[in-house]
């Protein structure tokens, strides 16, 4: 294994001094830039003033202003922050909780029908939500629950639930089944055998399952904008009052865009490989 | 240490150990009671909205006209069936959805196969191409309709010159594009994860045995990226099929109806028109669409698994 890798790098290293792998080098960094271009432009603007933000042609130095930022913040975005941030913790709280047992009950001590199982669970994924919007807005009306926070937290709950049992599942399949055969034997009972042998070896996978629940909550759109307001409004509704701006807006627009990305930019940022598994539904390692 | 594509439902968990009658129920029952709690959730939020959804199809119920709320049958189905704008927002879909999933397909290979080599800085690079995935999409809808696409002071305008309302002459490129921009890095990642877990030995062998660069690319490469590609397509598919906040952002379905994808014709029968039963039969047949083509996405699913299995 290690030879191999070693072999192969040295392969690489090897072809790097050519003038095709500098090339190649160089055509990875423009397209890198590239795609960049549009978050580097939007930060940019979030600091520029007004006039300059909506100038043509674009304005690339500038003295930076704070002007976008306290407009934002006088304009009240801190409640949607807040709701955003109780939602999605809370919603991914619950996600783990109802999915690590169902996980383990697909897996390590599976039910008769687990197969069966798991393809409802992702089946549920693959109904639009379009499709269920009336009847829940319907019945949150009913009960009069709209405009409120809670609800978000249990559609948020119920949305991430699939994912969250896939990834979960393939999480605890990593387990070694002789690890668990010889905790039994040694005459641990289930939960000392969950606590001291399965949650320190799926706690990474946990990570990245929460990580996951809380970029889709955090970033849902279509339930939000329907079944909430100004009192449960979470951060893409702010976003809402900019689709048809008219004057000088853009700055204001890019800073309160690039504060309602950051947390999830950051938090994707720091765990890239839990993310690469984890939106794959745990089938590419 | 390598990367590979395994297994949602790969290895047949351990099975069921045989035991006497009378414990046998019980092992099934503490078998299954981890599980209950997060089936029935799902169950009720997930399924009962449908029921509900199936009984408001047969209304004929306008929310504007309260009192006059009465069974119909299957006359909001053929309504449904026969209207116009939904068959272009059926179209627009698979317009708006295959386009994006094609292309961000095809870039994030192009893009995977660059970053599957060791060059200086690498990792930023990496970072800066995932970073679109990460912005909220409502933001990046915004972002781009405002200050990228605009005619008088968007980036591509100040960038090239010329006055194009992109947004108007090109709507559905410019959504589309959008929604590209924020994919290609998904795709890229399942990708770049497939290119990694390819055995060098096989690679090696196939340049020693004197075979070219695109044949290795072609012969080796593709058919091993092939699973990678599949699931991609799936998931991107899966999100893209729902895409709202693009439409409803840069286009609002329009100008007239070019944009307009199915979410964004529901929401508009539902809550502009309030014509809750005509909706509710629309929502009826997105699902049963659905199900046509989650029935073809799940085998395409199951025969990853068997493939892993097989390994």
């Amino acid at each position: 294994m290690t030879a191999v890798r070693s072999a192969r790098s040295a392969g690489r290293r090897s072809r790097r001094a050519s003038p095709a792998a500098a090339t190649w080098t160089v055509l990875a960094w423009l397209v890198g830039l590239l795609f960049f271009l549009p978050v580097l432009w939007m930060v940019l603007t979030g600091f520029k003033r007004e006039v300059d933000a909506a100038s043509n042609p674009p304005t690339w130095f500038f003295t930076p202003v704070l002007d976008g930022y306290r407009q934002v913040f006088d304009r009240d975005i801190t409640p949607y922050l807040l709701n955003s941030l109780m939602a999605s913790l809370l919603s991914t709280l619950f996600v783990l909780l109802l999915a690590t047992p169902a996980a383990y009950a697909l897996s390590i001590r599976p039910v008769a029908k687990w197969r069966d199982v798991l393809f409802f669970f992702i089946s549920t994924k693959m109904l639009p939500a379009v499709a269920a919007l009336l009847p829940i807005y319907l019945l949150v009306k009913e009960f009069g629950l709209l405009d409120n926070v809670w609800t978000m937290i249990v559609l948020y709950t119920a949305m991430n639930l699939p994912l969250a049992v896939w990834m979960m599942r393939s999480f605890l399949l990593e387990v070694p089944p002789a690890l668990i055969e010889a905790a039994a034997v040694d005459g641990a009972s289930v939960l000392v055998t969950i606590r001291r042998i399965l949650l320190p070896i799926v706690a990474p996978g946990l990570a990245a399952t929460a990580l996951i629940c809380f970029i889709f909550s955090w970033n849902e759109f279509f339930l939000a904008v329907n079944l909430t307001a100004t009192r449960a409004g979470t951060s893409p509704i702010f976003l809402v009052g900019f689709i048809t701006s008219e004057g000088l807006f853009l700055a204001r627009l890019c800073a309160a865009a690039t504060l309602v990305s950051l947390p999830v930019v950051l938090a994707g940022w720091i765990a890239q490989k839990q993310l690469v598994r984890g939106l794959s539904m745990g089938a590419v390692k | 240490m390598t990367q590979t594509l395994a297994t949602g439902a790969g290895p047949t968990p351990r099975a069921p150990v045989a035991a006497p009658a009378g414990r046998r129920a019980a092992d099934r029952w503490s078998r299954r009671a981890p599980l209950l709690p997060a089936l029935i959730f799902a169950i009720l939020v997930t399924q009962i909205p449908f029921l509900v959804t199936l009984y408001l199809s047969t209304l004929d119920w306008n929310a504007l006209r309260p009192g006059e709320r009465g069974f119909v049958g299957l006359a909001n189905y053929a309504e449904v069936l026969t209207d116009t704008r939904l068959r272009a927002a059926l179209t627009n879909t698979v317009v708006l959805t295959a386009g994006a999933v094609v292309a961000s397909v095809l870039l994030g290979l192009g893009i995977a196969i660059l970053l599957d080599r060791r060059f200086p800085g690498r990792g930023i690079v990496r970072t800066l191409l995932i970073t679109p995935f990460l912005v909220m999409p409502m933001a990046a809808a915004l972002l781009w309709k405002h200050a990228i696409y605009n005619p008088a002071y968007g980036l591509i305008n100040g960038i090239l010159g010329g006055s194009t309302d992109w947004v108007s002459q090109y709507p559905m490129l410019s959504v589309v594009a959008t929604l590209v921009w924020q994919w290609t890095p998904f795709m890229m990642l399942i990708i770049l994860a497939g290119l990694q877990s390819q055995s060098t030995e096989i690679l090696e062998a196939a340049r020693v045995d004197g075979a070219g660069a695109w044949q290795v690319f072609t012969r080796i490469t593709l058919p091993h990226l092939r699973p990678y590609l599949e699931l991609g397509a799936l998931l991107g598919s899966i999100y893209l099929v729902q895409t709202f906040d693009a439409v409803f952002t840069i286009t609002q379905g329009g100008p007239g109806t070019a944009t307009t994808n199915l979410p964004y014709e529901i929401y508009l029968t539902t809550f502009r028109k309030f014509e809750y039963g005509e909706a509710a039969a629309a929502g009826v047949v997105v699902v049963i669409g659905t199900i046509v083509v989650a029935t073809f996405a799940l085998r395409v699913i199951s025969s990853l698994f068997r493939m892993e299995g097989a390994r």
